[in-house]
């Protein structure tokens, strides 16, 4: 029972706004224990997914069930066990830390002792134990994320639904943000998050790429990494520009991007493609300092299911 | 170099609000025509630093010079060699592509022959060339994006400056906007860009990294990743899954551990050491290593680096 009710199944979910569709016929799962990345720009359809999942927004089509309860149907059973932590989280700022947390707890009727055992294990794994009496307004937007966290962590929920929660967070912040949920779902907890940093899809166990409401890929990253038909070959040199000039218009080499001093070049066959380039280049009397292929990032792959999907 | 060789000097810029230093001590020289990007997280102090590069806003102390002028004695001379692409834009909605690069060529005391020249180049550069009649509320995100940038360097510059010009743009828009900037850079106009996105280091000749005011690190991407990240970048992953964090940062060839998806990051000493070490806790923990090798460092690797061992010595009351 336990295993079950910490998962998270989405069959065929859709939902228009005005006959615009905002997401269309999702299917996913979430295992307990996962962390579970929602990731594409912004319009992709993230934020509707999570309200639909958390229960406060009604899908037209397809269902939601959490440990075996269905979203639509039976949302109070299921309140306490989901915690929603919605973009803009509304915290009181003109409360303390502490106050904000006991705000949380006593909602989700936390008793006293639980909620002081939990606010100060979470408070110390996020280090914020020496800003319990700080008002939430005068935190920094990364401390602010984590209090938030911590907020919605504060009764013990099964599943985790977390929409964009590292925007504009710095990097360190972030990695303790990160490092949170990594203890979370160690116990067992299913975390779903959001995200419009695709370098952040990489920390995932898996994720899906949603483009305009649709789930382009699904998979765990290596497993998208290993998707990719052909290869990145990475040109670095100071005329990173000409070598691009001088490729364009051969189909082999027909999609490529200049990324500071290097030019990556998508191919589909990096053995046979580097030698043929090597040649082009000092035909063309063009001195390079390295040719290599390169590990795909998500960034490359997304940005490449994109551009054969809708020809942008 | 003499600073004639320099589009952009600063020397120990401080811009105080209040008790606050929004701008701690700042330095550094962008060379011409290079694409010198200037990163930090939120609130650390990227745009008051671009705006007092403009002359928009006084330093509290410190010298600029930009395109060998200095900013406090001849503001309206560096306004002339410069372009300006702020965080909130501003375009006219009602009006079309062309329209508005036609009003920003009027400001800038552009026109005739001279404005449907620079038109036509600006269109090609930043891709709009089909898009001249479309009007500008129609256009998405990213292309305004391409559109605001095309009107900031209408006057062709020799330097422009560009505060967030990616944020909240999707990483398609995004990519395609970073390929403007480098055909621009390319075509010899100094680029100074500030980003809250560390990859988007990648893009640029050399980059600052900066945190609460401070300058952390000055170097191009490749130097930084080499130098500043105190040691080699690992990858392990285990089998059965295990990650006993504090276990592998106890070791004494590891300097830093943490969780990355399905993987555990180590920043190692020494590779091999630290490989012997590891095994030895992992065989007393009944694990297998499954693989433990060397993988590319980000920008975000180093800042966060960088800045836990800063914020370390601040504690430890040393010199930063």
């Amino acid at each position: 029972m336990t295993e079950l009710s910490n998962s998270i199944q989405v069959m065929g979910l859709s939902k228009s706004f005005a006959d615009q569709p905002a997401i269309e016929d999702l299917s996913f799962q979430v295992e307990p224990g996962e962390i579970f990345g929602l990731v594409g720009p912004d319009g992709a359809g993230k934020t509707t997914t999570l309200r639909i999942l958390a229960g406060v927004l009604k899908a037209d089509r397809g269902s939601v069930i959490v440990g075996g309860h269905d979203v639509a149907s039976d949302p109070q059973t299921l309140k306490r066990d989901i915690s929603y932590m919605p973009q803009r989280f509304g915290l009181y700022e003109d409360l303390t830390v502490d106050e904000n947390i006991r705000f949380c707890a006593d909602l989700f009727g936390v008793r006293r002792k639980l909620r002081q055992d939990r606010a100060t294990r979470l408070l110390a794994a996020c280090e914020m134990s020496e800003f319990r009496g700080r008002l939430a307004g005068k935190l920094s937007g990364g401390m602010k994320q984590k209090l938030g966290l911590v907020c919605a962590l504060i009764h013990a929920p099964r599943v985790l639904l977390l929409d964009e929660p590292t925007t504009g967070v710095d990097p360190v912040s972030r990695r303790e943000f990160w490092n949170m949920l990594y203890a979370l779902v160690s116990e067992g907890v299913a975390v779903l998050s959001s995200t419009a940093y695709l370098d952040e899809a990489e920390r995932c166990h898996r994720v899906a790429l949603l483009y305009r409401g649709r789930m382009l890929m699904c998979d765990s990253p290596k497993g998208l990494r290993d998707a990719v038909k052909g290869a990145v070959i990475s040109i670095i040199s100071n005329q990173a520009r000409q070598v691009q000039e001088l490729i364009t218009g051969d189909d082999r080499f027909a999609h490529s991007v200049l990324v500071g001093n290097a030019l990556h070049v998508f191919v589909d066959d990096a053995g046979v493609r580097i030698p043929e380039l090597e040649s082009s280049l000092s035909a063309g009397g063009i001195s390079y300092e390295e040719i290599a292929q390169v590990a795909p990032t998500i960034e490359d792959l997304f940005v490449h299911a994109v551009t054969s999907e809708v020809g942008h | 170099m003499t600073e004639a060789d320099y589009a952009v000097v600063a020397e120990a810029l401080v811009k105080r609000f209040g008790e606050f230093a929004a701008v701690d001590r700042i330095s550094f020289p962008v060379r011409r025509g290079e694409i010198f990007g200037f990163l930090g997280p939120n609130g650390s102090g990227k745009s008051t630093t671009i705006r007092i590069l403009c002359g928009l806003l006084k330093p509290t102390s410190g010298r600029v010079v930009v395109a060998g002028h200095d900013v406090s004695e001849h503001a309206e001379l560096v306004r002339q060699s410069i372009g300006y692409m702020s965080q909130k834009f501003s375009l006219y909605n009602d009006l079309t592509v062309r329209e508005n690069l036609r009003f920003y060529g009027g400001m800038y005391g552009v026109s005739g022959a001279q404005l449907r020249e620079a038109i036509a180049v600006t269109l090609e550069m930043a891709g709009l060339t089909d898009m001249e009649s479309t009007p500008v509320a129609t256009l998405s995100g990213g292309w305004k994006q391409h559109l605001a940038l095309g009107s900031a360097m209408l006057h062709r510059p020799p330097i422009v400056f560009l505060d967030e010009p990616t944020s909240g743009v999707d990483p398609v828009a995004r990519r395609q906007f970073w390929q403007v900037i480098q055909r621009m850079g390319a075509a010899g106009t100094t680029i100074f860009v500030t980003t809250h996105y560390m990859d988007e280091a990648e893009y640029c000749n050399r980059v600052v990294l900066i945190n609460h005011g401070k300058l952390v690190a000055l170097g191009t991407p490749a130097e930084l990743k080499r130098e500043k990240l105190g040691g080699e970048l690992m990858e392990l992953v285990c089998e059965p899954s295990w990650s006993a964090i504090e276990a592998l940062k106890a070791l004494p060839a590891v300097v830093d551990a943490f969780v990355f998806g399905n993987a555990i990051h180590l920043l190692v000493t020494d590779s091999t050491i630290a490989r012997a070490e590891i095994q030895r806790l992992l065989q007393n923990a009944g694990v297998a290593m499954v693989r433990f090798e060397p993988i590319r460092p980000s920008m975000e690797d180093v800042f966060v680096q960088l800045t836990v061992r800063r914020n370390a010595a601040h504690a430890e009351g040393a010199a930063p």
